[in-house]
């Protein structure tokens, strides 16, 4: 569906991305991962047109640089930092974009329904919360029932409930079978989503492998504060470096440095040990 | 044109809500009732002058804030959207750019059309209800003049819009082109041919460098039929082209509409990364 051939985008000296090839099949969904400044906002951008670039893009046989209209007409984009017009309503942005995607009119009412819009089509976008905006930008892409959703860090600017929400959508919106590109450093979001992970850093593509198999390939670790019973604090040291975990000591709790996937073993260890876990949370 | 109007509409609606431009749009309204009530009061006859007279005195009113308005939201058409990011948004839809820039012109040049039509309208009807006095031809003409002239520095403002990426330094760049047209042009242009002694040619080949100039020029054309008025360079222009100067004029104003709407928008298209 998607063809990254020898992408590359050069701002003068320096490479932003470097002979990017990549395939994303019809109906998969591919995370591209890394850090900040690893490239991924500029494949995306690069995929919209937005950005002059070397190599070749295609989104379902259309050149994006030849066929640029034609490629976008497949895409939803759902972008990073939410740009709107504040003063127009949710309705009237949806009507907006519906004219430009040529989407029927009465495609609006379902959409913001689908998305959790439809009480709030009369407010100034500029009036909507954070989480809402997103919904609406995932609406506006989605106006046109393009083949492919594109996103740049969908979730990055929400707090716990609205990316929960998002993602739910999300989910349903892939079991639908789009195609999906999206960016992201969020594990949560990478594991239910994707399919595949594209891992980038510093412009290159370092390796592409299934979405459940990244924690364990990037050497994924996560810090855990525990609370423990301040007479067991030194047991509890003693216990957990003794069952070969990273961990030391701060003020009444332990941080454990464990692998992803192995968050609740500090507990279990400590449990073994009869030493009561009075609270954690993970950094 | 299934692209471009839904983003003139948007264009239109916005520049209609924005304070600046109703500002605008009031103190011309205001002004333009003002001096026509004071050009026959200056005369010596109070109340309001007649549709002729009137032209006349909203010439000097047009040439400063017609130009102000027009270059202030040219220059903030591109530059503004491309700070707040909205217009990588719109471009990342399946738009081209041709039908971006063009739906913003569109736009904006009826904005400004609906803004001259309402502040000539309200002081037309104040006029021909209070006086009645004279030919609407000659005001009609001023409207069209006036338009035409709001384009010249929408498309100057689109250029500086163009070429810049903020839209504060757009619009100060805005205001000291405004002030070149306005003032320094006239100024510049009375040193020049004082100090170097300039034939009356080129004098009057050089003001009408200045869009304003031809503007000034054309409108006094049209209500007075000769330029006489306007001195050396008037009489001179009068002997030497006659009729074939409303040619001249119009062909001025196509260049100052068409050439740096031109040039903003090849340089929309060439700046690629956004």
């Amino acid at each position: 569906m998607i063809e990254f051939v020898d992408l590359t985008k050069r701002y003068g000296k320096f490479t932003a991305v470097d002979h990017l090839t990549l395939h994303v099949p019809a109906q998969g969904a591919v995370a591209l991962w890394g850090v900040n400044g690893a490239g991924k906002t500029t494949v995306i951008k690069c995929l919209l047109g937005l950005l002059r670039f070397e190599g070749q893009i295609t989104v379902d046989g259309c050149d994006v640089r030849r066929q640029g209209r034609a490629a976008r007409q497949r895409i939803g984009y759902v972008p990073q930092e939410l740009a709107f017009y504040k003063e127009m309503t949710t309705f009237d942005m949806a009507e907006f974009y519906a004219r430009l995607k040529g989407a029927p009119r009465t495609h609006i009412a379902p959409v913001l329904e689908q998305v959790g819009l439809a009480e709030h089509q009369a407010k100034a976008v500029g009036a909507l919360s954070g989480g809402m905006k997103q919904r609406l930008a995932l609406g506006l892409a989605l106006l046109a029932d393009p083949p492919v959703l594109v996103m740049d860090e969908p979730t990055s600017n929400l707090d716990t409930a609205a990316r929960s929400q998002l993602l739910q959508l999300l989910t349903q919106v892939k079991q639908a079978g789009k195609t999906i590109v999206f960016t992201s450093h969020r594990i949560e979001e990478v594991e239910t989503l994707a399919d595949d992970v594209a891992v980038m850093e510093q412009g290159r593509l370092q390796f592409v492998c299934p979405s459940s198999a990244l924690a364990q390939r990037i050497g994924l670790r996560t810090q855990v504060k525990f609370v423990v019973p301040g007479d067991q604090l030194d047991h509890a040291l003693a216990i957990l470096r003794d069952d070969g975990l990273a961990v030391r000591r701060n003020g009444v709790g332990v941080i454990v440095d464990v692998a992803h996937g192995e968050k609740a073993r500090p507990i279990h260890v400590l449990g073994r040990a009869d030493i009561e876990v009075i609270d954690f949370e993970m950094e | 044109m299934k692209i471009v109007w839904p983003i003139a509409q948007k264009e239109l609606r916005d520049a209609l809500h924005n304070r600046w431009f109703l500002l605008y749009t009031i103190a011309f309204i205001g002004l333009s009732l003002a001096l026509s009530y004071m050009s026959l009061a200056g005369a010596g006859i109070a109340g309001f002058a007649g549709f002729g007279r009137t032209a006349a005195s909203l010439i000097n009113l047009v040439l400063l804030i017609i130009p102000l308005m027009a270059l202030t939201v040219g220059a903030q058409s591109l530059a503004q959207e491309q700070e707040q990011g909205t217009l990588a948004y719109l471009l990342a839809q399946p738009v081209t750019r041709i039908e971006v820039f063009a739906g913003k012109y569109l736009g904006l040049a009826l904005s400004l059309l609906a803004s001259l039509g309402l502040g000539f309208g309200i002081a037309g009807v104040v006029l021909a209800l209070a006086s009645g006095a004279g030919s609407p031809l000659a005001y009609v003409s001023l409207v069209w003049q006036t338009f035409l002239l709001s384009l010249t520095m929408l498309s100057v403002g689109f250029l500086v819009s163009a070429l810049t990426k903020r839209s504060g330094v757009a619009i100060g760049i805005g205001l000291f082109l405004w002030l070149t047209f306005v003032f320094l042009g006239d100024l510049g242009l009375m040193g020049t041919a004082i100090t170097m002694r300039l034939p009356v040619e080129q004098l009057l080949w050089l003001s009408l460098l200045n869009p304003l100039q031809v503007f000034k020029m054309a409108s006094i054309l049209d209500i007075n039929a000769t330029l006489d008025l306007l001195g050396p360079a008037g009489i001179y222009a009068m002997q030497e082209y006659g009729e074939q100067l409303r040619g001249v004029f119009l062909a001025l104003t196509a260049f100052w509409i068409v050439v740096p709407a031109l040039a903003a928008y090849v340089r929309f298209h060439l700046r690629g990364d956004l």
